[in-house]
């Protein structure tokens, strides 16, 4: 029987900008970040001092929620400075790299010997854990838990998103060894999802189940894919690791050290050469934007992830942790006339057959951030479902949220989104609906309320 | 362009933030972002966004109303000079139509958007758009010789009470619209029924009897129509309601745009031709006998299942609701125009009906989903235990 599934509904944004298959490597930036607000709901607690030497694999900071969890520096080097923002909450752990590049290095035996105890204490003390991430609530993962299942998905369905087969193609045996560790972490399946048409080498992938995927964007979405293969339900654990972070484990497990590999593809309308680079985590993004060729005819926004549920940075940024997609589009703070009448500015890319947009399927739209509208009161339905492939009531959902009625939101489903899943739904959103936000809200509070 | 948006900027500018007038601001706003779509970029969540807003769903439904409207204008002016026997070119007729029915729309417009605007200053949110819509369904459901200032009072209650009483656009429980053609019909109705009011100046000149087809039906009368009169249209009745023609057209661009539902729609005429057909088996009298093709096309019906019982914030919220809801708007209007002795048009109560059990359905079609939900996590529990 085969396992493949298909994704109904969902809808594919064809944008202009997406990445040639060509890997560029470039001379390693001076300076890396670490940010703690990209990990979801983690309270910093510092370990570094400014002027602290430390090598690649020293932790910097832990989590006070469970200081087992480290964060460790992507390079060797020196941290330079710490910046804190408002009541001195910090923002980034500046690292400037040295050239010796040492590392921590651990002692790691064959992990086919190791019981799950042993392998999760070397991810944790190698400061790899971060890596792994829970659902729900898409926070790092406790390492006291065994999850049901352990996802990975390698269907980008995602604007521009990037094609994994090409990105980990130098690192096949370090990704079937991640795997292979994996396996071993869970009462469970590892689930391998990969692209139906398109299997690549993740066709012969051992230590995993094999589940092909199709259907449109956000098909690709592991939380998407676990509601149709192994939902989740009330006390379920289930951990999901990008492909990219399944090769830094397998890594660690041959090198017994941090691994930081992190491959980044700049696309978008705004890069005249869009391409991939490889890598570290929190590396500057300023020369990889300018091999990139950034135009600066217009005001750009640089984006760490997708267009849709990516954070906003800015050309002096730094990579994300997690993020292989840099989305570069023009910031889009210009009027139109009359632009809100139906079936004007067809060259705007819509869902909704009030503009002819349809027509031009095919071509590949230049998108901005102008929100094209303003914000009003909810009044079309239906147009949620249409994006929001799950058997969950989305616009009751996103009510439930805003009501902040925590026995309403677990009982409709909160426990098995996250807010990448709602990326369409703001899209899409006649009435500029930040579904998003709250749905990210909602789950800070469960966390809070429920844990 | 660029002269133009400087000098709205400079309007605007004592309304800003901070500023003298800035509590007036939804107000410029509004007309203001009628000529552009403001420079509001994403802040939050996704980072681009589709094309379409509320104003241009709402655009859209009015260009669905248009050919109901431009029918009903023209059908006003020649019930008129049939009656009458005079001969009339189809622009006589136009231009009688037009001069009865353009000041209601004014009156309409006028009175609603006053309301919206002081509430929206009142309140400090931009000015919705659903009015726009609203505001030119009142005048298309009223008999055409209402007087203009009973359409004002009917579209100020309907504003306060049915819409803003409950919070504003998208809270409200019933249509605006249908909301004043029933307050207007329980107020004043002698205006509102009867065989005097359907034909532009039935009241004041001998000549003219305008009965609807249902009103002479419950009267036990004969109709004179054939059923291609009554799809195309020229009958009397409220003044777009008439063409099923003209009304489908409408459909067919608020289905195809995505904007109406059409699960409501199709849902409304399997419900309605089911319960006339069931009539028709039974027979008892003129209006049960009525065939069950010719309901669909008589009265508001056409009208009110494409055009009223649509709007979205009244209906039912979720797609099997919709279904639910759309079947038994259909079965209820047939129901009352048999069993209701005053008043024989059912559309009108059938769609308020439903508009307040519209949460009721919703609420039972997401119970079985949260059931299901918790069914699945208890069959799971047991697994593990």
């Amino acid at each position: 029987m085969s396992k493949d599934i298909r994704i109904p509904r969902g809808s594919k944004l064809n944008l202009d900008g997406e990445a040639n298959k060509i890997l560029v490597e470039l001379p390693r930036p001076k300076t890396f970040v670490l940010k703690p607000d990209d990990f979801f709901n983690i309270t910093p607690k510092l370990i570094v001092k400014e002027g602290e030497p430390v090598k690649k694999g020293s932790p910097l900071f832990f989590s006070k929620q469970n200081p087992r969890i480290h964060f460790v520096s992507p390079v060797s080097g020196e941290v330079s400075a710490i910046i804190r923002g408002a009541k001195r909450k910090i923002l980034q752990v500046l690292i400037t790299a040295d050239e010796s590049d040492e590392a921590i290095s651990y002692d790691v035996p064959d992990f086919e010997s190791l019981d799950a105890e042993t392998i999760k204490e070397i991810i944790l003390k190698s400061g790899s854990w971060p890596f792994i991430k829970q659902r729900p609530y898409n926070i790092i993962a406790q390492p006291e838990d065994t999850p049901k299942s352990i996802f990975i998905s390698t269907y980008s369905t995602a604007p521009l998103d990037v094609d994994y087969e090409f990105l980990l193609k130098n690192n096949k045996r370090d990704f079937q060894r991640g795997i292979s560790v994996l396996k071993k972490l869970t009462s469970g399946n590892v689930n391998l999802t990969f692209d139906e048409s398109f299997k690549g080498f993740f066709g012969g992938v051992k230590d995993a189940e094999l589940i092909g995927v199709s259907g449109k964007h956000p098909a690709g979405n592991a939380g998407v894919q676990i509601h149709r293969i192994d939902p989740i339900n009330y006390g379920d654990r289930v951990w999901v690791i990008e492909p990219e972070d399944v090769v830094n484990i397998g890594i660690l497990f041959s090198t017994g050290q941090f691994s930081s590999q992190r491959t980044i593809a700049v696309v978008g309308s705004s890069v005249a050469k869009p391409q991939y680079y490889k890598t570290t985590i929190g590396a500057a993004l300023k020369p990889y934007l300018e091999a990139s060729g950034i135009t600066h005819e217009e005001e750009v926004r640089v984006i760490n992830g997708d267009v849709l549920s990516g954070t906003t940075s800015s050309e002096e940024g730094y990579t994300g942790y997690y993020n292989n997609l840099v989305s570069v589009i023009p910031e889009g703070n210009l009027y139109r006339m009359f632009g809100w009448l139906p079936f004007v500015d067809n060259h705007i890319p819509s869902i909704s057959k009030t503009s002819l947009s349809w027509l031009f399927g095919s071509k590949k739209a230049k998108v901005t951030t102008n929100l094209n509208g303003e914000e009003r009161a909810l009044v079309v339905t239906g147009e949620m479902e249409k994006v929001f492939p799950m058997n969950i009531f989305p616009m009751q959902l996103v009510k439930a949220c805003i009501a902040e009625d925590i026995e309403r939101m677990e009982a409709l489903g909160i426990y098995e989104v996250v807010p990448e899943d709602f990326g369409l739904i703001d899209y899409a959103s006649t009435s500029k609906i930040e579904a998003q936000d709250i749905i990210k809200k909602g789950i800070a509070l469960m966390i809070k309320e429920v844990g | 362009m660029s002269f133009l948006r400087n000098k709205i900027d400079q309007i605007k500018k004592p309304f800003a933030k901070g500023e003298k007038w800035a509590k007036f601001a939804p107000a410029v706003n509004a007309f203001d972002t009628f000529m552009f779509v403001p420079n509001h970029t994403t802040q939050k969540g996704a980072h681009i966004r589709d094309a379409v807003d509320l104003k241009r769903t709402m655009v859209t439904v009015i260009i669905a109303l248009i050919p109901a409207l431009i029918y009903g204008i023209y059908n006003t002016g020649y019930q008129y000079y049939i009656q009458t026997g005079e001969v009339f070119t189809f622009l006589d007729a136009f231009i009688h139509g037009s001069y009865k029915i353009v000041p209601m729309i004014i009156v309409s417009y006028v009175v609603g958007l006053t309301i919206e605007f002081i509430f929206a200053i009142y309140r400090g949110h931009e000015v919705n758009e659903g009015y726009l819509v609203t505001g030119l369904l009142i005048p298309m459901i009223m008999p055409v010789d209402i007087p203009l200032w009973m359409v004002g009072i009917s579209t100020a209650f309907a504003v306060l009470i049915a819409k803003e009483a409950f919070g504003g656009t998208g809270m409200n429980i019933l249509n605006p619209a249908l909301t004043a053609r029933a307050f207007a019909f329980f107020a004043y109705p002698t205006y509102m029924s009867g065989n005097k009011v359907w034909v532009s100046e039935a009241s004041n000149v001998d000549a003219i009897s305008g009965e609807t087809i249902l009103g002479s039906l419950a009267a036990g009368n004969d109709v004179s129509y054939s059923m291609m009169e009554m799809f195309n249209g020229s009958i009397p009745g409220s003044i777009a309601e008439t063409s099923a023609l003209w009304v489908g057209v409408g459909a067919l661009i608020l289905i195809f745009t995505g904007v109406g539902s059409w699960r409501i729609m199709i849902g409304g005429i399997l419900g309605a031709a089911l319960m006339g057909f069931l009539f028709n088996l039974w027979g008892a009298n003129a209006l049960m006998s009525f065939p069950w093709m010719n309901h669909l096309v008589v009265g508001g019906f056409a009208f009110g299942i494409v055009f009223m019982a649509t709007d979205p914030v009244s209906a039912a919220q979720t797609n099997r609701g919709k279904w639910i809801y759309g079947i038994l708007v259909g079965i209820f209007c047939i129901l009352i125009r048999v069993f209701n002795p005053a008043y024989p048009e059912g559309v009108m109560l059938a769609i308020l009906l439903m508009n307040v059990f519209a949460p009721t359905i919703d609420h039972y079609v997401v119970e079985s989903n949260i059931s299901k939900r918790k069914k699945r996590w208890s069959s799971a529990q047991l697994k593990t235990a």
